[in-house]
């Protein structure tokens, strides 16, 4: 689950790092007292979407030579203007795709008198299998294109889930960002209190870019951007109030009710799967015989008939579903609740595009003699190759 | 022979009372007579677990109990996420040997502490969120269907538990068989690498080739290909058959596995297949063409 930006500071701020003043807004009167609340003279008017490269973005209702998703803005006027051309608009950015994301929220932000800009974050490290900064001196740009041109400039250190971050550890992270005098001091407890907060909240990326020196060498989080482990939201339920579902496709919101893992795509062929692996490979075999998968869905080892109709509702809400492949292998997954699932489902729905399904595995002769003698529509498969050829075919002719 | 395990494996279920643990149990007592010796939970010590066909297994309070009266060395743990970190810990404790863990969501910073108390251990861990471990006519451990498994000469591994199916499925349906099929699981942090697993293939005689199916996110296909690369020049080495789910798969999403996932422009599926090929390893371009590619490998 990610959150936005403000959010993700006052988390931080509560662990004890210091961030500028600032305030969320969702309207042009929230905007002029937040400005009016704020010391100036030099303000930041923050996009907040769930995606990164603001700053470059473009929003799509404005001149291509308007600036971007995050503005300096160097009087109280300023600041208002760029409220009101930037609230309800369209941002494009790196992350967000063509599409773009409505900002329906600013965070106005006192500005800050910049001496140093450097790069910080906090992951789970897949090859040691521990928490991990990775810290640059070359903060404040896309990090990516850092770690591609210049990796000796990217450092990082693993740490001990039993002994925390040490002042050993946060003394290394000191040195590789070039720390000195008060400012070393502020980064030994800032980089704690993170490792820190991002242990105890079930954090999966804490990513603060730029981490500021100020003119006066103090350390201050300018950005912050964070993700939740989504396996550990039950222990976390104050975290829960923080998702927005603006932020989300529909379709998404729906399926996680039930418990399915969708994600939406572009093509043509609904895909309803057991197994990640499987669903993943299922895309990739439409897309090999000659066209798009509109969504990932894996129904998950212990679905019910009630879940597969669900998903086959979400699969036919995407108006771009021309046909739809079902492929089952079952293990936990039994071939008979599945086709029980769909024979329902079809009856449900009014199922009007070609249905391809493939069952293989636990009960599976249950399962094909339920699809057959429920004289519906269906295109039988023995195998995945024969599942996509059919569906492919069935829908392109 | 076979890998990890055999007819002999003697195995404890760590939530063997649940719905999940006992279905699976049942299927396993019911396959080539799996040897799951004993059940725990914490408060249910001293009563009697029943199948419904009428097996009875002893319930104990704790693993290390169950150890020492049932002599076993493995455990299966199906309880769920919040609790599964705990089990394994326990598992460990107890000096268990192979402790496979089915459960699915457990929170990955519990698995990074699992992680280090496993690399000061005597234990292997597989898993999470992993379908087991089968080696055909003699032992099934996790949730893999045995209609399909058949015994013979394929070694079998994957991050995938539906395309562990696929993969022995196919080599079934060719005439290969199976020696063992493990899968390691689709966590970004789990006990047991592919490079793991690769080792005790390639020092297996039963297995004379072996299928190995990837997905994307993280470099742990890198590393195998790496790893087959170096055992080359040592002069050991298999034919290999290789599949990579998720090409298609958009960056920055979670392919509902928590480890399928490219990210920071890292763990694309081209640059895996790449990485496989320059092994040596023939990557099928379909997922329903494993069993078919591997008879070809084998032609030469």
């Amino acid at each position: 689950m990610n959150i936005h930006e403000h959010q993700a500071k006052k988390i931080l701020q509560d662990f004890g790092a210091s961030i500028a003043p600032g305030v969320a807004i969702t309207n042009i009167e929230q905007a002029k007292a937040a400005i009016a609340s704020l010391p100036g003279p030099v303000y930041v008017v923050k996009s907040q979407i769930h995606a990164g490269g603001r700053g470059k973005g473009k929003f799509k209702e404005l001149k291509s030579d308007a600036k971007g998703g995050v503005r300096v803005s160097l009087s109280s006027d300023e600041a208002l203007f760029n409220a009101k051309e930037m609230l309800g608009k369209t941002l494009v950015t790196k992350q967000t795709g063509p599409i773009g994301k409505s900002v329906n929220q600013l965070y106005i932000e006192a500005g800050a008198d910049i001496e140093r800009e450097l790069y910080l974050s906090i992951l789970v490290d897949r090859e040691t299998g521990r928490a991990s900064f990775v810290v640059s001196t070359e903060g404040g740009m896309d990090i990516e294109a850092v770690a591609q041109k210049t990796p000796e400039l990217i450092n990082s250190v693993s740490i001990s889930p039993s002994q925390g971050c040490t002042d050993a550890d946060a003394g290394k992270l000191a040195d590789m960002l070039n720390l000195t005098n008060g400012a070393r001091q502020q980064g030994i407890a800032l980089f704690k209190n993170l490792y820190q907060a991002f242990v105890s909240k079930d954090m999966s990326l804490l990513e603060i870019n730029p981490l500021i020196i100020t003119k006066s060498n103090n350390i201050q989080v300018l950005d912050a951007k964070v993700s939740f482990d989504d396996n550990a939201l039950f222990r976390h339920p104050d975290l829960m109030e923080l998702r927005d579902e603006t932020e989300e496709d529909k379709k998404e919101i729906e399926a996680s009710k039930y418990d399915l893992a969708y994600i939406a795509l572009d093509g043509e062929i609904g895909c309803m799967v057991n197994g990640a692996g499987l669903a993943m490979a299922t895309m990739d075999i439409i897309k090999f015989y000659g066209a798009e998968p509109a969504n990932f869905l894996d129904v998950g080892g212990s679905a019910t008939t009630e879940r597969v109709t669900a998903a086959f509702k979400i699969i036919t809400a995407d108006p771009n579903v021309k046909g739809i492949l079902v492929n089952i292998f079952g293990g936990i997954m039994r071939c008979d609740v599945i086709a029980n699932g769909v024979v329902q489902a079809i009856k449900d729905i009014n199922l009007n595009v070609p249905l391809v399904v493939r069952l293989e595995g636990t009960k599976v002769d249950e399962g094909k003699s339920i699809i057959n003698n429920s004289g519906l529509n269906v295109i039988a498969a023995d195998d995945l190759d024969d599942a996509a050829k059919k569906i492919v075919k069935a829908v392109k002719g | 022979m076979s890998i990890l395990i055999n007819k002999d494996t003697k195995i404890i279920v760590q939530g063997l009372t649940g719905k999940t643990g006992t279905f699976h149990t049942e299927q396993a007592l019911s396959y080539h007579g799996t040897k799951m010796v004993a059940g725990t939970h914490p408060k249910k010590g001293g009563q009697v677990w029943a199948s419904s066909d009428g097996h009875k297994l002893p319930l104990f309070s704790t693993v290390a109990e169950a150890k020492e009266i049932t002599g076993a060395s493995n455990s299966v743990i199906y309880v769920p996420p919040a609790g599964a970190a705990a089990a394994i810990e326990e598992a460990i404790d107890a000096g268990i040997e192979l402790i496979t863990c089915i459960t699915e969501g457990v929170p990955v910073l519990d698995m990074v502490k699992v992680k280090e108390k496993l690399e000061g251990s005597r234990s292997r861990l597989i898993g999470p969120n992993c379908p087991g471990l089968m080696t055909p006519n003699e032992c099934k451990i996790g949730i893999m269907p045995p209609s399909i498994f058949r015994k013979g000469s394929v070694g079998v591994l994957s991050r995938s538990g539906t395309l562990t199916y696929e993969a022995v499925y196919q080599t079934s349906m060719v005439g290969l068989g199976q020696s063992s099929a493990v899968g390691i699981g689709g966590d970004p942090v789990k006990g047991t690498e592919f490079i793991d697993v690769l080792e005790m293939f390639l020092a297996d005689d039963q297995t004379q080739s072996i299928i190995m199916i990837g997905e994307i996110g993280g470099s742990a296909e890198e590393d195998a290909a790496q790893f087959l690369i170096d055992e080359a020049k040592k002069g050991r080495s298999k034919p290999v058959v290789g599949f990579i789910a998720g090409r298609t798969s958009p960056p920055g999403r979670t392919m509902g596995h928590a480890g399928a996932v490219i990210s920071g422009g890292k763990g694309g599926a081209d640059e895996k297949i790449s990485a496989l090929e320059a092994a040596g390893v023939r990557v099928s371009p379909s997922p329903a063409k494993l069993g078919v590619t591997l008879v070809e490998v084998l032609k030469g």
